[in-house]
């Protein structure tokens, strides 16, 4: 990519096209993924609550994402009076950048990733945390309780689980020995059996359920609670300001998918020896993991608060301890050899 | 004690939350209800109050006889009747106005007419599209009564035997 751009340009200007180049690559396909993810969405709860869902705009509804995105570019933003305009904006920006930036790290195949950085697990823990000022802020400026209240939920609710969350992740380092992504989609080489979904498996249903807590999914979005404090952090927005939170909620609930399958699923390698491994067996791992987010949104009624922070911090942090512990007793065993 | 451990390994198992997801998971194959509106409707039944008309005997003449017990029935006050006598000194609406905004579609009208002339027919769309384009006069009743004569004659015989 470097060599084609530095036909035409200074060497510096091809490298900053190439990478450019590279990130609308990602970016473009990931907002489109977020688009047809709500369509996925409604659908699936359509399924499961015997209803079709969306089927009218084009072929089976196909339509319907563009549309609704459409409509929320031509509506008003109403900004609600005695509101910090710049933090009132600031704040969908804040949840949507990192909610992108994240992406840098992530690998899609042995070659493509954007930053082959050493540091990629932290990296995106790193980002991914960012992502709760924007709930926090626009809690803060929109000058209303409901917004407020649902952004102190929403902040203390990450924060818990991002604990528990990072703890899961810590086993994974103990497996792979590396932070870099890449490096632990390679440790997990040799079929379905090699992947840390096994040894680590109580590690990998907290992340899934910590995964789902940290995106303020059902049944732990007590910050959006439409019945208690209607609408939450983003109650205000309006427009397309209310469209970048939603579009970082999705962005969020993709990554955590794909770090999910990297982690614990094996990336892009192929569960058997006859199947090419590839970037189509990301796919269909992120669709799974995706498809069983709208599962459990289709199953379960909303938790209370004080039991999702017991949920966070006695159950799930003493488990992942614990098991931790544990791997990192077997490996001075003679069984180390099951957990790398 | 084995009711504490039973317990505790039920809920780390996930036991119940797969139990529900499980049925989750069959609904999301099984067959869906939606009627799909424009193109699938839903059965109607014969006593279906819909839309009114006014009804003519088969030698054309107006069944009504203007004795206003539907416009006193009409819980909604939707009903405006006003009669004279006729040349051939039989008593005859003037005026028939149905107001369907105010319309609650309880069908005491139809059940209060001695002569079964005020109906309610089988239609439920319609539209106005102006102001006043709802309040039906007794020449659109009549004539929503001659279109649609066949369906409300039939309707009626069937539901004979019950009334």
């Amino acid at each position: 990519m470097q060599d084609f751009f530095s036909q035409f340009f200074s060497p510096e200007l091809a490298l900053t096209l190439s990478y450019l180049f590279k990130i609308i690559l990602i970016v473009v396909p990931v907002m489109i993924s977020v688009a047809y993810l709500t369509y996925f969405e409604r659908r699936v709860i359509g399924f499961m609550q015997s209803r079709i869902g969306p089927n009218r705009v084009g072929y089976f509804g196909l339509l319907q994402p563009i549309a609704d995105a459409l409509k929320l570019m031509f509506k008003e933003i109403v900004l609600p009076s005695k509101s910090n305009n710049f933090l009132f904006f600031l704040a969908p920006l804040l949840s949507i950048a990192p909610a992108l930036a994240a992406w840098a790290v992530i690998p899609f195949n042995y070659e493509m990733v954007l930053a082959d950085i050493n540091a990629g697990l932290l990296y995106v823990l790193a980002m991914t945390s960012i992502a709760v000022y924007g709930v926090i802020i626009a809690g803060w400026a929109s000058n209303s309780k409901y917004a407020f209240l649902g952004s102190l939920r929403s902040a203390a609710q990450i924060v818990s689980y991002e604990i528990a969350m990072g703890f899961t992740l810590v086993g994974v380092l103990m497996c792979a020995n590396s932070l870099n992504l890449g490096d632990i989609v390679i440790a997990q080489e040799g079929g379905i059996s090699q992947w840390y979904c096994w040894p680590l498996f109580p590690l990998f249903v907290i992340y899934f359920i910590s995964a789902v807590a940290e995106t303020n999914r059902a049944p732990f979005d007590v910050a959006e609670g439409e019945s208690e404090i209607v609408a939450g952090f983003h109650v205000e927005y309006s427009g397309m300001a209310f469209a970048l939170f939603f579009l970082a909620e999705y962005a969020n609930m993709i990554l955590v998918s794909i770090l999910a399958v990297i982690m614990f699923l094996g990336g892009w390698l192929s569960p058997v020896s006859f199947i090419p491994d590839g970037i189509f067996w990301l796919i269909i791992k992120v669709a799974f993991v995706l498809f069983c987010f709208l599962w459990l949104r289709a199953t379960f009624p909303r938790y209370r608060y004080d039991q999702i922070m017991r949920l966070g911090w006695k159950v799930f942090i003493p488990l992942t301890l614990v098991w931790i512990i544990f791997v990192g007793a077997m490996m001075q065993t003679s069984y180390a050899g099951y957990f790398h | 004690m084995r009711k504490l451990v039973s317990n505790i390994s039920k809920s780390l198992s996930l036991y119940e939350l797969l139990k529900g997801m499980k049925l989750t998971l069959s609904y999301f194959f099984a067959k869906k209800v939606t009627i799909q509106y424009p193109e699938q409707k839903t059965p109607q039944s014969p006593r279906f109050r819909g839309l009114h008309a006014l009804r003519r005997y088969p030698n054309g003449e107006e069944r009504c006889i203007a004795c206003k017990l539907c416009e006193a029935v009409c819980p909604a006050m939707a009903i405006t009747i006003e009669s004279e006598l006729r040349e051939d000194n039989s008593r005859r609406t003037t005026r028939y106005d149905i107001d369907l905004t105010k319309c609650i579609f309880c069908g005491f009208c139809e059940e209060s007419c001695p002569v079964d002339s005020i109906v309610e027919t089988r239609i439920f769309e319609y539209h106005g599209e102006e102001r006043g384009d709802l309040l039906y006069t007794k020449d659109m009743l009549l004539d929503v009564g001659k279109k649609y004569e066949k369906q409300i004659a039939k309707d009626r015989q069937q539901e004979a035997k019950y009334r």
